[in-house]
């Protein structure tokens, strides 16, 4: 699995609350059956203008010049800044994989849905929850500033401002260590096969009908 | 032993070992698949030469991607129109085969929408751990059930695993007193509820939905509860075990049988919480103040009564609320202050996991008969969630209803929830629909979705504009 261990980047903000998948990774994007290509169609309703197609080629459709992803400023982005309960709606892993396909390796908000935060981690991408006030300053100050970089360590847990400050942030140690190591978590609950038949054997015989 | 949820009593009794910091490996019982987000966990398993471990705990039906026409329908799986959605439905057919699961396909008569075959058939039953790659999966805690969507790369581990890392979320109880009104169903239940707790309110919490309301519901009516538990940020909504759910479970093809029937009901007696457990939050709602709802926005905490209007975002709570309602409003093309029943409809959808079960197309039917589909409403559709629930509604003669009033009767799948098939909404066109989810573009590019209970869809049909199901003689 892909790791995470550090990104000094480009912030793009999307000023909105309660991002849901649909809006990451509209339904019709979700016909292949590759996890590689859809970060042409990230956000594909609110970065174009038209209504976007599977296996479309992407460069001649007209652009919202109004969304952050179309701005100059924000070219070459990868790290996003967002709202409150970002990822809520379907479980659809087609949204981290659609950020990851765009170059978004790390994405601060105040809070996400439960399922795309699993499946962020499984992506290598890194979600760092702050504080809304903490939120709100980002926001302002990549709003008043043209270049605006953080640099984001997830072993340190800190991020780096422009101005020399830095900000702590929490993260669970399971996950840490996942995401810095890029583990397999087949792999590691494989070593867990004796346990997993082990209560295989004991939960067969409490609840038989489930393995009749 | 402490006092228990039934959340913790089912945590407990998958547990098959504590991992480190924190996280635990759960054992899983049930693990439904469908086409859109399983091909690449099929993939990874190949690449990495890994099997099944499990074959038999794995059941699949393609329901997302499929048509809902009879024309593309007498096909099968060849009579789909879009060759990338044949494609994934092929896929679907061949994974499964490759790896030994069980599917019902296209053209099998019990083939459906994942959350209600599940049940349907006895697969679901109660103490249970079931996944499934779809946030919906939340609907199989109706029968005492603990379930959830999960990603594909969880997909894959299932498969390969029978086990998921997860955290224990915490206990919520969203318990609903008293009674409902005549006229006022599970679909205005959930709505209230996601409306006074927000579309983040439960995250990070398994809900239990309990109280007099949801006891008073029917098996189908809890699903609808239960389905719509994500939609207020819960992975997983519960209803404890009764009476109801064992007579609903009896005789289902999939269902315990013989000694192992005696031995598994008294194991699903116990599933309730203990009298005195402990639940980390807990709301409370009473039935008797819940009016039909409607979503006017663009999340599903966005709802109001059929009686009020749509909302004034400077009375919004807070700055970052109104900037949501103001954005809702601008996308949904309404104006502050607008009575919903004012609001213009152009077409009318009645089905997906949260509403096509026989229960749904019976009240959907009693308030068409006899009327017609209002002149401005451009198509109503009406998608059975199974083979077997359009069969049912068929030897009830709901089709012949819902025809003779001009609805159009189709095929089962999950239709224009979604609209990953050719049902969906063109840019502008507002819906009543008895779907899950009004995010902006789900049913469409550019369409408007309004949540509502399938009486009040179907009223909407017929009227051509919201109405107070309340006061809608059926004729």
């Amino acid at each position: 699995m892909k790791k995470f261990t550090a990104e000094k980047g480009l912030v793009m903000p999307l000023d909105r609350a309660n991002v849901d998948t649909d809006y990451i990774i509209p339904k019709q994007f979700l016909k292949s059956i590759k996890r590689t290509g859809f970060g042409k169609n990230l956000f594909d309703e609110a970065r174009y203008l038209d209504k976007g197609l599977p296996d479309q080629e992407c460069t001649g459709r007209p652009l919202n010049p109004d969304f952050v992803s179309n701005q100059p400023r924000y070219q070459g982005a990868s790290i996003l800044l967002a709202r409150e309960n970002f990822g809520c709606g379907s479980s659809r892993e087609h949204a981290p994989w659609a950020l990851d396909d765009f170059g978004i390796r790390c994405v601060i908000a105040p809070s996400y849905a439960d399922i795309f935060f699993n499946n962020c981690v499984k992506n290598g991408i890194l979600l760092i929850v702050l504080d809304e006030k903490m939120v709100d300053q980002l926001f302002q100050e990549t709003a008043a500033t043209p270049g605006y970089t953080l640099n984001v360590d997830l072993a340190a847990q800190t991020i780096g401002k422009p101005d020399g400050s830095t900000i702590k942030f929490d993260v669970e140690t399971s996950r840490k260590h996942i995401l810095l190591n890029g583990l397999d978590d087949i792999g590691l609950t494989m070593q867990h096969a004796d346990a997993i038949r082990a209560f295989e054997k004991s939960y067969k015989e409490k609840a038989p009908w489930l393995f009749a | 032993m402490s006092s228990m949820t039934l959340y913790d009593k089912l945590w407990n009794s998958h547990l098959v070992k504590e991992l480190e910091n924190g996280t635990a490996l759960l054992y899983i019982d049930l693990h439904f698949l469908h086409e859109v987000t399983s091909p690449q966990a099929f993939e990874g398993l190949r690449l990495a030469g890994r099997r099944a471990w499990r074959a038999s705990a794995n059941m699949a039906t393609p329901d997302h991607n499929v048509p809902t026409t009879t024309s593309e329908r007498s096909r099968g799986v060849d009579g789909i129109v879009d060759p990338v959605s044949r494609i994934q439905v092929k896929f679907l057919d061949d994974n499964c085969k490759d790896f030994g699961i069980e599917e019902f396909a296209i053209d099998d008569p019990r083939h459906g929408i994942v959350h209600v075959i599940g049940p349907e058939q006895g697969r679901t039953q109660p103490g249970m751990t079931i996944v499934c790659g779809d946030s919906h999966t939340s609907t199989h805690g109706a029968l005492g059930a603990l379930a959830h969507g999960i990603g594909t790369s969880e997909v894959e581990h299932v498969l390969a695993t029978q086990c998921l890392v997860q955290k224990k979320a915490r206990n919520m109880l969203v318990q609903v007193n008293g009674a409902l009104k005549p006229g006022v169903t599970a679909k205005d239940v959930i709505l209230a509820i996601i409306g006074k707790i927000g579309t983040a309110g439960g995250t990070g919490y398994t809900i239990e939905f309990g109280g007099e309301v949801i006891r008073s519901l029917s098996i189908e009516g809890r699903m609808t509860v239960c389905n719509m538990a994500i939609e207020a940020g819960a992975r997983a909504g519960l209803v404890a075990v009764d009476e109801k759910t064992i007579s609903y479970l009896q005789g289902r093809p999939y269902a315990p049988k013989g000694e192992l029937w005696q031995q598994a009901v008294a194991v699903w007696r116990t599933l309730v919480s203990d009298k005195d457990a402990k639940f980390d939050a807990v709301v409370e709602l009473e039935g008797d103040d819940i009016v039909p709802q409607v979503s006017w926005g663009t999340s599903p905490e966005m709802v109001a009564p059929v009686t009020g209007k749509v909302p004034d975002p400077a009375l919004a709570a807070n700055d970052s609320k109104k900037g949501n309602y103001q954005q809702a409003l601008k996308y949904m093309g309404l104006t502050a202050g607008t009575p919903i029943q004012d609001i213009k409809l152009d077409r009318v959808f009645i089905g997906s996991c949260t509403n096509s079960r026989i229960e749904d197309l019976r009240a959907a039917a009693a308030v068409v008969k006899g009327r017609k589909v209002a002149s401005n409403i451009r198509e109503a559709l009406v998608v059975p969630g199974s083979g077997l629930v359009k069969a049912q509604a068929e030897q009830e003669g709901l089709d012949l209803v819902f025809k003779a009033a001009g609805l159009q009767w189709r095929e089962p799948g999950c239709s224009m929830c979604l609209a990953m098939n050719a049902d969906q909404l063109e840019p502008g066109e507002h819906c009543a629909s008895t779907s899950n989810r009004n995010f902006e573009g789900r049913q469409g590019f550019g369409g408007r979705t309004h949540l509502v209970s399938p009486a009040m869809a179907a009223a909407a049909a017929v009227f051509g504009h919201f109405v107070d199901i309340r006061d809608v003689p059926l004729l």
